[in-house]
């Protein structure tokens, strides 16, 4: 019964944000149903379509469990875009630096020749070194507004917003200043390629070449397990739910609420910063602007849909994975509907799943903004 | 820094703040009644797109921020029953509302006008009026708001019954005050003021309406709500902090120079009015007190 309604609610969010969307598009002027086809009917078709499609699930994995693990302890982290941008920087100034290569890097406007070679790392301690780059960079980018909220009360919301920004205008000055690769686009120079993790596709040939899925995946579902059996089979874990639950109450059974809100923020952190390792070291090989079609954002959608369940934030991911393929094709084919309507969707749902939890006792935020 | 630049500085302030003090007195109102409104983002959005694409068709910048009053108010009124209808967690049902202003003006413009990075570009006559080449009517109306806004709180009938509301809606109500509709006024009267703060980015400030344009203002009025703990005239001097530390940010660019004689990294100064708003909310949070039953949904007791 508890796990029929578990997965009823969701449910009942999504196919009522697809009706209300159905009716957006029809006052937009296209045929909702061609549209919906065009968004979900472009997915599963061929192994390329599901490469692909885990491909896009991969990140939003990473961040819904980083909004899953803030959102068990009582908070909301809205910063998991900041601090996945952080990590991209990270794993890619660690990837460049220790690569072994001599990269081309822009300074005063001119090409110019840094040699690196010197400090050449072999591909066993690069690459964990790189993703580490990206855990603690994540990580210190989520523990800030946890530290914040832990010693001053100010709402985790508004300052993981005002980090988002802060994190973009950063990075973006260390990109065009210090590690700007030449040519239009701002982006880093090339990491080393002992930094590259494999290709799926070296594993599982079925799955194309030419679809980018490596083995970011496989830690994505890792860390699922992990996520599952830290909340639900350690005591840390359980200490960190006792504060989402009813912070009072923990405090009196003896559990620090400011300690654990800084866990909480901290591990949050770390787990959007994952999210960068597949993108990084599995697929652009450098750090670009704007490289995050907005997963820290989607992460809240795929956490709530997914219950704040490690289990749920898997089949969500996919969900919402499916859906950005699919905007694609809605972008490319429909005459008037946009891309747009994935955002539409995705707020639309949130709104349902949040009115449906009068119906089942969830946690809640804590803290008044 | 010479006189002349000070005087641009202050203005320039006065014209930055402007927004800030629609959307934080709107969420004044939403959070005195009891109802967290992290959605002021979104609202001020629904006014900024609403008021350009209107005032673009209309060609008159007072029926555009009518329209988009209007627009502020409908989803303030979506929002009102998420929280206290269906009891959502405030702050999440807040996010949806941000969320869907970032994507459905995009959706619609890109259906209208095959643009959906922005609206078309308004005429500078009919944009709303400013006096002295400096000072937008905006900027007055929103300083004209203040007293008003503090006459209702604290020497109407409704502005006792709507702090009475947010601070015990169980003896509010117990003393015969309609809780759940008076929670409903306040926060689409909310929802009316921050979109009327959007409305003068897009046909004030600017001419157009852009994605996401007010860029985090909606959680900079917020901020400011809670520095001034939740009271109309220090609202107004928060929000005029806030304005000047993005003034600031406009002067300070290509006049001071770094020691080497370069220019400042303009990321550096972009960061000033965020990194302002968390120290200024650590720094005060603590001073504040907010309405005790903010966030709180209010069921009658049976």
């Amino acid at each position: 019964m508890k796990i029929l309604r578990e997965i009823l609610s969701p449910l009942i969010a999504v196919i009522a944000a697809f009706i209300v969307g159905g009716i957006i598009v029809l006052l937009i002027g296209d045929n909702p149903f061609e549209t919906y086809s065009l968004l979900l009917a472009n997915s599963f078709g061929s192994a390329k379509d599901i490469g692909y499609t885990l491909f896009y699930a991969t990140p939003l994995i990473f961040t819904g469990l980083a909004v899953a693990v803030a959102f068990r302890c009582g908070l909301l982290n809205i910063g998991a875009e900041g601090q996945l941008y952080v990590a991209s920087f990270a794993a890619a100034w660690v990837g460049i630096t220790f690569g072994g290569t001599i990269v081309k890097i822009m300074e005063g406007g001119q090409p110019k020749d840094v040699d690196w070679s010197w400090m050449s790392l072999p591909a066993t301690l690069l690459v964990p070194l790189c993703i580490l780059a990206a855990v603690v960079a994540g990580g210190i980018w989520g523990a800030i507004p946890g530290i914040l909220k832990a010693k001053f009360g100010s709402h985790e919301v508004i300052n993981t917003i005002m980090l988002n920004f802060i994190a973009v205008a950063l990075v973006g000055y260390l990109t065009q200043y210090h590690y700007k690769a030449p040519g239009p686009i701002l982006q880093t120079a090339p990491i080393g390629e002992a930094a590259y993790i494999p290709q799926l596709n070296q594993f599982l040939p079925f799955i194309p070449k030419d679809v980018p899925l490596n083995i970011a995946f496989l830690l994505a579902i890792l860390m699922c397990v992990v996520v599952y059996v830290f909340l639900w089979k350690t005591k840390w874990g359980f200490e960190l739910r006792a504060v989402g639950e009813n912070p009072s109450a923990a405090e009196y059974g003896g559990i620090s609420p400011q300690k654990q809100i800084i866990i909480a923020m901290t591990i949050s952190g770390a787990l959007a910063g994952m999210a960068a390792i597949g993108e990084v070291l599995g697929y652009r090989r450098h750090h670009e602007e704007g490289f995050s079609a907005e997963w820290g954002f989607l992460g809240i959608a795929v956490a709530l849909l997914g219950r704040n369940h490690p289990l749920g934030v898997f089949v969500a991911a996919l969900f919402f994975a499916v859906l950005q393929r699919g905007e694609i094709f809605v972008d490319a084919f429909t005459p008037r509907v946009s891309k747009d309507i994935g955002w539409v969707l995705q707020a639309i749902i949130i709104l349902f799943v949040a009115c449906l939890q009068i119906y089942s006792k969830t946690t809640r935020t804590k803290g008044k903004v | 820094m010479n006189e002349l630049s000070l005087f641009a500085l202050i203005f320039s302030a006065i014209r930055l703040a402007t927004p800030l003090i629609f959307a934080a007195l709107g969420g004044m109102f939403s959070e005195r009644s009891g109802v967290i409104n992290i959605a002021l983002e979104g609202l001020m959005l629904a006014g900024a797109f609403t008021g350009a694409v209107v005032t673009y068709e209309a060609g008159n910048p007072y029926i555009g921020l009518l329209a988009g009053m209007l627009a502020g108010a409908a989803l303030a009124y979506v929002y009102a029953i998420a929280c206290i209808k269906f009891e959502a967690d405030q702050v999440v049902a807040g996010m949806a509302i941000n969320f869907l202003m970032i994507g459905l003006p995009a959706l619609i413009s890109g259906a209208i006008y095959d643009s959906s990075g922005s609206t078309p570009q308004i005429d500078k006559v009919n944009l709303l009026p400013e006096f002295f080449n400096r000072l937008s009517l905006a900027s007055i109306l929103a300083f004209a708001l203040v007293p008003v806004c503090w006459y209702v709180l604290y020497k109407t009938p409704f502005g006792l019954r709507l702090r009475a509301t947010g601070e015990n809606p169980a003896a509010a109500d117990a003393a015969g005050v309609k809780i759940i509709r008076l929670r409903y006024i306040a926060v689409v009267l909310s929802g009316v003021l921050a979109a009327a703060g959007g409305a003068y980015l897009s046909i004030g400030q600017s001419s157009l309406f852009t994605r996401n344009m007010t860029a985090g203002r909606g959680f900079i009025a917020l901020a400011a709500l809670i520095l001034a703990k939740w009271r109309p005239v220090p609202v107004l001097l928060a929000c005029l902090f806030f304005g000047l530390t993005e003034a600031l940010t406009i002067q300070i660019q290509g006049v001071f120079k770094l020691p080497s004689g370069e220019d400042i990294p303009v990321q550096f100064i972009q960061i000033i009015p965020y990194v302002a708003t968390i120290i200024v909310l650590a720094g005060f949070i603590g001073l504040s007190r907010a309405p005790k039953a903010l966030g709180i949904p209010y069921r009658k007791e049976k």
